[in-house]
């Protein structure tokens, strides 16, 4: 059996990935994929650690298994289909006003 | 069993840091919504592993089926220019913000990785009940503890769809309703034979016109270019 570790090491990676994904990159549509990665990463992390630690505590009484991580992944899962949806909106406004998707050239408030 | 269990796992993470990394590097941004279906994929296989069954299913249907098609619709729409050319402006200074970054988050997980290993005792996967992770496990817990976040997640989703809309119409809306305002300005001339139809109006035209025309400079053109 694969130890919470080596999950957890997997989407410690996944998130740098990520992180440095988002850092370097200047295309919007990359950044938007990377956040993904990242969002990805935790709910890795959080199924993870739910099936680890499925009964809350050996001594409490308890009707069921936890879902606690599972539940949590899933709204991270709904929230991310609405910033998706949002922020690809906002890069389709952002071409039609500039005619590039770099994150660099939307610089409308500078100066 | 258990060696096919770890050769599971080991092949769906690679195929995770390898779609990851599609993503991250890829210039063209139709090779990178690949890498992120290769790393959905692999990531909803591992939660198969982990006895999220119903979460598998949902991730497979939210992001592979919505998310990376929203992505590659926009990626098309825009054609050519969704990939930006590399420039070398800046690329220190990224490099050194990403690297940094990098490295304090590897650092960290290093110290927690000799932590964990100095403690010496590795947290043992609980064996899971046959129904843990599956519809039915989720759902009651998602109707009955989790009611509220669930409701309040279906308003999130209705604002950003709204909210989209409004974003992604934008200045055209604007732009359509100036150019109806032009419309409207120019329109004595243009609408003259439908006013003569409807008799009220015109009345209440009359009626209300040259105290507009002693305000403002366009109802006397107006008046005029309707006299005229």
């Amino acid at each position: 059996m694969i130890p919470v570790e080596h999950y957890v090491l997997l989407s410690a990676l996944l998130f740098v990935i990520g992180g440095v994904g988002f850092l370097v990159r200047r295309n919007v549509l990359v950044t938007l994929m990377s956040i993904e990665v990242m969002l990805n990463a935790a709910n890795l992390a959080l199924v993870a650690f739910n099936r680890s630690r499925m009964w809350p505590s050996p001594t409490q009484t308890f009707a069921g298994p936890s879902h606690t991580g599972q539940v949590f992944a899933f709204f991270i899962i709904a929230a991310e289909a609405a910033e998706v949806a949002v922020g690809l909106a906002i890069v389709l406004s952002l071409y039609r006003l500039r005619r590039t998707v770099r994150s660099d050239e939307a610089d409308l408030l500078k100066n | 069993m258990t060696a096919l269990g770890n050769l599971y796992f080991y092949v769906c993470a690679a195929a995770a840091l390898a779609g990851a990394l599609a993503v991250v590097a890829s210039k063209n941004p139709i090779r990178g919504a690949m890498g992120l279906l290769l790393l959905i994929l692999s990531v909803a296989g591992l939660f198969l592993a982990l006895h999220a069954q119903f979460l598998a299913a949902i991730q497979l249907i939210v992001y592979a089926g919505a998310i990376v098609v929203l992505f590659l619709f926009v990626i098309m729409l825009l054609g050519p220019s969704a990939s930006t050319p590399t420039d070398r402006r800046g690329l220190y200074t990224r490099a050194f913000g990403g690297g940094l970054f990098a490295l304090a988050s590897l650092g960290g997980m290093g110290l927690v990785v000799r932590a964990a290993i100095a403690a010496h005792h590795p947290l043992p996967m609980a064996s899971p009940s046959p129904v843990f992770g599956g519809i039915d496990a989720f759902g009651s817990v998602l109707f009955a503890d989790a009611l509220v976040p669930f409701e309040l997640s279906s308003a999130l989703l209705m604002v950003a769809v709204v909210g989209a809309i409004a974003v992604a119409k934008g200045r055209q809306g604007v732009k359509s309703l100036s150019s109806g305002e032009q419309r409207i300005a120019r329109a004595p001339v243009a609408a003259e034979p439908a006013r003569e139809t409807s008799g009220v109006f015109r009345h209440d035209v009359d009626a209300h016109e040259p105290a507009a025309d002693a305000a403002s400079p366009e109802g006397g053109r107006g008046l005029k270019e309707q006299a005229s």
